[in-house]
């Protein structure tokens, strides 16, 4: 899809007023867990949103040279004769109703694929001064929603009038004081890409063959047309990453080669076709027609982003009933998803499978809800009975979101967690290759996550010690593939260990020596996968 | 419900289907067939589409492109430029041929391959939605048709805006009779109201009904351009919407799933008896729909009703039973805060945290001046709930089943007025009664 800008700084002039995130209240996790597992094919980000609000100077003057520029595109508009040696199309006279319906119905169909009230409703309220409804952020801030109109509009009008359809969106879009600046550079990033492709779309005489529907023959501007605009869209918001957050050169050959992809074809083809319906007998209403479905899948593909957002949020809320009862796990989850995208990053895991592990490392610990809370806050030893009620929770675990049809593989991790690679674990005291993979990946980051993080019974570790402990472990408790490749991603990216809530509560901690305590029983009993109680201790 | 919902609307619409079917098939075959090759390419565009159906919220179905097939064979005018003589009776059989066929892969391919086990005749929304269509396409045809065919349309609006005025009248006309059919079809099966039926009909016409619409007036007026081409270029558009639906629908279906985990959460912790959450939820739906509630607001209801109990989570000691109906009122309204915290979290609309937050306002008949109404949801939840608790706790002292029913509903009516609202116990009565 077509890319629009989502730096931080220039969406976000003071940290902290949350103008990025997708929705408002989803929790950081879920932010991250899109960002990772979508725009950035299973890229993981370790630092946590830093408020970095000042530009360096490059981009600053970056910033003002592209609305600078998309400002001298529109200069063709004005109504005084071409000065000699400009050619006759790039000054041809504007069909200003055009233009304007264009612009409109752009603008219309942008904010309704974004999921945002429309231009109209919002002019309706003011004028029956009710009340405007708290401002949501756009369902999809990465990408330009509706793109066949804009498309439309460069195939039919000469490259001023094309670049101009794409403004008054910008200027009106997003009412939000923080978003200003983005929404006007992004604005302007798009008129100088629709002036691009509709510049190269008249050098290739391409309305000459639309208007004459001669077919096979117009679709070849018409490619080079939304190539252009690609080319153009991606450099310069490749040039904004560049200059703002230092980001490598190849970011300008990335960027187009990601935007040209399926849906922006389909996207221009629909654009073509309200073109040519446009200049045919029956004009704008043959093309409003055409567009009626096309916008209506759009904005169903809106609320479907919007109601994915609110089921990641709806997990994590299954993760926040667990630490209601936990209080010093608070966190874990969330760290334990993100130590096991870390490793399974290193293993060249595919971006799908990374989501859905990053739910198991989420949910993994979810069954002690069904354990007594006693129990769980204890900080003495527990006997045997109660030591076997707190194992039981990864069965009930399994049984909790069993009925979750997205979690795939993540069932079986949630189940097998805590089996060891010697066969001395539970539930079903599996060993080596028969535990599922991501239980295998979830166990080494648990282990890892819980020796570094402070608990009731003992002060958290630096990340060395755990290191040490868990390569000490590998291949009788732990895959040694994945402490491998643990440790290989801790040398790439910087893990922090959690703070502790206070320096009080660290006196209170013991700071009782690290290590993995081995299972009681040398050889369990094995049960089916349900069976659920085989008496053997590992790190919870 | 004691009588089970009328379902006198749905014979009536099932059997002035098949009687019109037999109808224009018969006046077809005697009167021979105009135009063989049109009538046969939508036909097979309307068996296409039907074979390729959306659900929508509430279990309805729709076959976008059938239906939009449908409508633009009904206002085919010219084409190419050339009269057709196709009328009334050929489109509705053309329609009905369309529906038959696509019947086909279901009785042909054995059963393993199908990804449906049911036999499509059995499948009742597919009866349904296929009778819908038929009289559908037959009304919107029954209006173009003889106007066109009679020279009226040509001598009045022969240029261009005018007669997509006229087209625009007629789907508008015929979406309207859909939705009604469909209203009354929905109100047999499931036991809606019939205005709310109509309204969750009405808003889905500004939905996929509107595309359908569109596309139908489109491929007629750009048949008159180009021909037959134009069924599959601009039922494109169409499909990439029905695609977009479709992933809504898995979406939606997740998060279904989800919350049902969210509501098993209290169960599997020990603080609410087994299945006590799909339980309340399934009365108060059933309460809901007695009450008139739209599809939106029952799908609100039924998770609001679902996670109900997600406050008790924060109790150290389970609740004897779960049965917070018997709990100190004070410690009733702070579970329910505690689980609207929670929900408030989940990103599910913020109307279900509301409604579970004010599950513990008893019900003073008129609010205070100073705070704001009960929401109704809140107030069917409430009864739902101890009408369950109130159920499983008789079950625990040993009374039979069905003495146990009515001295929970007795126990009901005493509050009726005081503590639960009126209305909802009623219709409570009524439906479980």
């Amino acid at each position: 899809m077509v890319r629009q800008l989502r730096h931080s700084a220039i969406m976000r002039p003071h940290a902290g007023t949350a103008a990025y995130p997708p929705d408002g209240h989803s929790p950081p996790v879920a932010r991250r867990a899109e960002r990772g597992a979508g725009q950035d094919g299973g890229e993981v980000e370790i630092a946590t949103d830093s408020g970095d609000t000042d530009l360096p100077t490059g981009a600053v003057c970056y910033l003002v040279a592209v609305p600078v520029a998309a400002f001298c595109c529109l200069l063709p508009l004005l109504p005084v004769p071409a000065p000699a040696g400009v050619p006759r199309w790039l000054g041809a006279p504007v069909d200003w109703p055009k233009v304007g319906l264009l612009a409109f119905l752009h603008g219309c169909w942008e904010s309704l694929a974004q999921g945002q009230p429309t231009p109209c409703r919002r002019l309706l309220r003011a004028l029956l001064r009710r009340p405007s409804p708290p401002a949501r952020p756009p369902a999809r801030p990465l990408a330009n929603a509706f793109f066949p109109v804009l498309f439309a509009g460069v195939l039919m009008l000469a490259p001023a009038a094309a670049a101009l359809v794409a403004v008054p969106i910008a200027l009106l879009g997003d009412t939000r004081p923080e978003c200003r600046r983005r929404q006007v550079w992004n604005g302007a990033q798009l008129a100088l890409s629709a002036f691009a492709a509709s510049a190269v779309f008249h050098l290739l005489a391409g309305p000459q063959l639309l208007l004459g529907s001669r077919f096979p023959a117009a679709l070849l501007p018409g490619f080079a047309a939304l190539a252009a605009f690609c080319l153009a869209n991606g450099v310069l918001v490749g040039g904004m990453l560049v200059l703002a957050e230092g980001r490598r050169a190849t970011v300008l050959l990335r960027g187009p080669a990601a935007a040209l992809g399926l849906p922006v074809l389909v996207h221009a083809a629909g654009g073509l076709m309200v073109a040519v319906l446009w200049q045919g007998p029956y004009g704008a209403f043959a093309a409003l027609l055409a567009l009626l479905p096309l916008s209506i899948s759009a904005w169903v593909f809106a609320q479907g982003h919007r109601e994915r957002d609110a089921h990641q949020a709806t997990v994590q809320a299954l993760v926040q009933a667990v630490e209601i009862k936990d209080a010093y796990t608070r966190g874990h989850s969330e760290r334990v998803g993100k130590a096991a995208v870390l490793i399974a990053g290193q293993l060249g895991m595919e971006a799908e499978r990374l989501r859905t592990l990053r739910f198991a490392g989420i949910l993994h610990d979810v069954g002690k809800l069904g354990v007594a809370t006693e129990l769980l806050r204890r900080n003495g030893p527990l006997d045997e009975a109660e030591r076997r009620a707190v194992e039981v929770h990864p069965v009930h675990g399994y049984e909790l979101v069993r009925e979750i049809a997205f979690l795939g593989e993540a069932h079986a991790a949630i189940l097998h967690h805590h089996e060891r690679m010697d066969g001395r674990g539970y539930p079903s005291g599996l060993a080596g290759e028969q535990i599922p993979e991501f239980a295998r990946i979830i166990s080494v980051a648990d282990a890892f996550d819980s020796m570094t993080s402070t608990r009731s019974y003992r002060r958290g570790r630096p990340v060395t010690e755990a290191v040490a402990e868990l390569e000490r472990c590998s291949g009788s408790q732990f895959d040694p593939v994945m402490v491998r490749a643990l440790v290989e991603a801790l040398a790439v990216h910087d893990w922090q260990p959690v703070l502790p809530p206070s320096d009080d509560c660290i006196r209170a901690v013991p700071d009782i020596p690290l290590g993995v305590p081995e299972p009681v029983r040398s050889s369990p009993r094995r049960v089916p996968a349900q069976g659920g109680n085989v008496p053997t201790a590992g790190p919870s | 419900m004691s009588g089970g919902p009328p379902v006198g609307g749905v014979a009536a619409v099932h059997a002035g289907a098949v009687v019109l079917l037999a109808f224009a098939f018969g006046a077809v075959a005697v009167r021979g067939m105009a135009e063989p090759g049109v009538a046969l390419a939508f036909t097979v565009l309307i068996a296409l589409g039907e074979c390729v159906r959306i659900t929508l919220p509430g279990d309805r179905e729709q076959a976008p492109i059938g239906a939009a097939g449908a409508l633009a064979y009904a206002l085919l005018g010219p084409l190419r430029g050339l009269p057709t003589a196709h009328g009334v009776l050929q489109a509705v059989a053309v329609t009905g041929a369309g529906l038959l066929l696509a019947l086909l892969p279901a009785v042909a391919l054995p059963r393993g391959v199908r990804r449906r086990s049911r036999a499509p005749w059995r499948d009742r929304a597919r009866l349904d939605g296929a009778a819908r269509r038929l009289l559908g396409a037959g009304f919107a045809a029954a209006i173009f048709q003889p106007l066109y065919n009679s020279g009226l349309v040509d001598r009045f609006s022969a240029d261009g805006p005018a007669y997509g005025v006229f087209l625009t009248v007629v789907a508008a006309l015929a979406a309207l009779c859909d939705a009604t059919l469909a209203a009354v079809l929905r109100r047999a099966r499931s036991g809606l109201r019939f205005p709310a039926a109509l309204e969750d009909e009405l808003r889905s016409l500004f939905g996929i009904g509107s595309a359908i619409a569109a596309t139908g007036m489109l491929v007629s007026l750009a048949a008159g351009e180009v021909g037959l081409w134009a069924l599959p270029l601009f039922c494109t558009p169409l499909l990439l919407a029905q695609v977009s639906f479709r992933r809504a629908a898995a979406v939606r279906a997740t998060t279904g799933q989800t919350i049902a985990s969210l509501a098993k959460a209290t169960e599997v912790a020990g603080y609410t008896p087994r299945g006590h959450a799909r339980r309340v939820a399934d009365t108060a739906c059933a309460v809901g729909r007695e009450l008139g509630l739209s599809t939106r607001e029952l799908a609100l209801l039924e998770y609001a009703a679902l996670m109900h109990d997600v406050g008790q989570l924060s109790l150290v000691e389970p609740v004897p039973d779960g049965a917070t109906a018997l709990l100190p009122e004070e410690e009733q309204r702070r579970i329910a805060r505690l689980g609207s915290e929670v929900i408030r979290r989940t990103g599910v609309p913020r109307q279900v945290a509301e409604q579970v937050a004010r599950l513990a306002d008893p019900w003073h008949g008129r609010p205070k001046a100073d705070e704001p109404a009960v929401p109704l949801a809140a107030r069917i939840i409430r009864v739902a709930n101890a009408h369950d608790d109130l159920l499983t706790a008789a079950r625990g002292r040993g009374v039979g089943e069905a003495v146990g029913r009515l001295e929970v509903l007795e126990v009901l009516r005493l509050g009726r007025g005081r503590v639960y609202d009126g209305r909802v116990v009623d219709a409570l009565v009524r439906v479980r009664g």
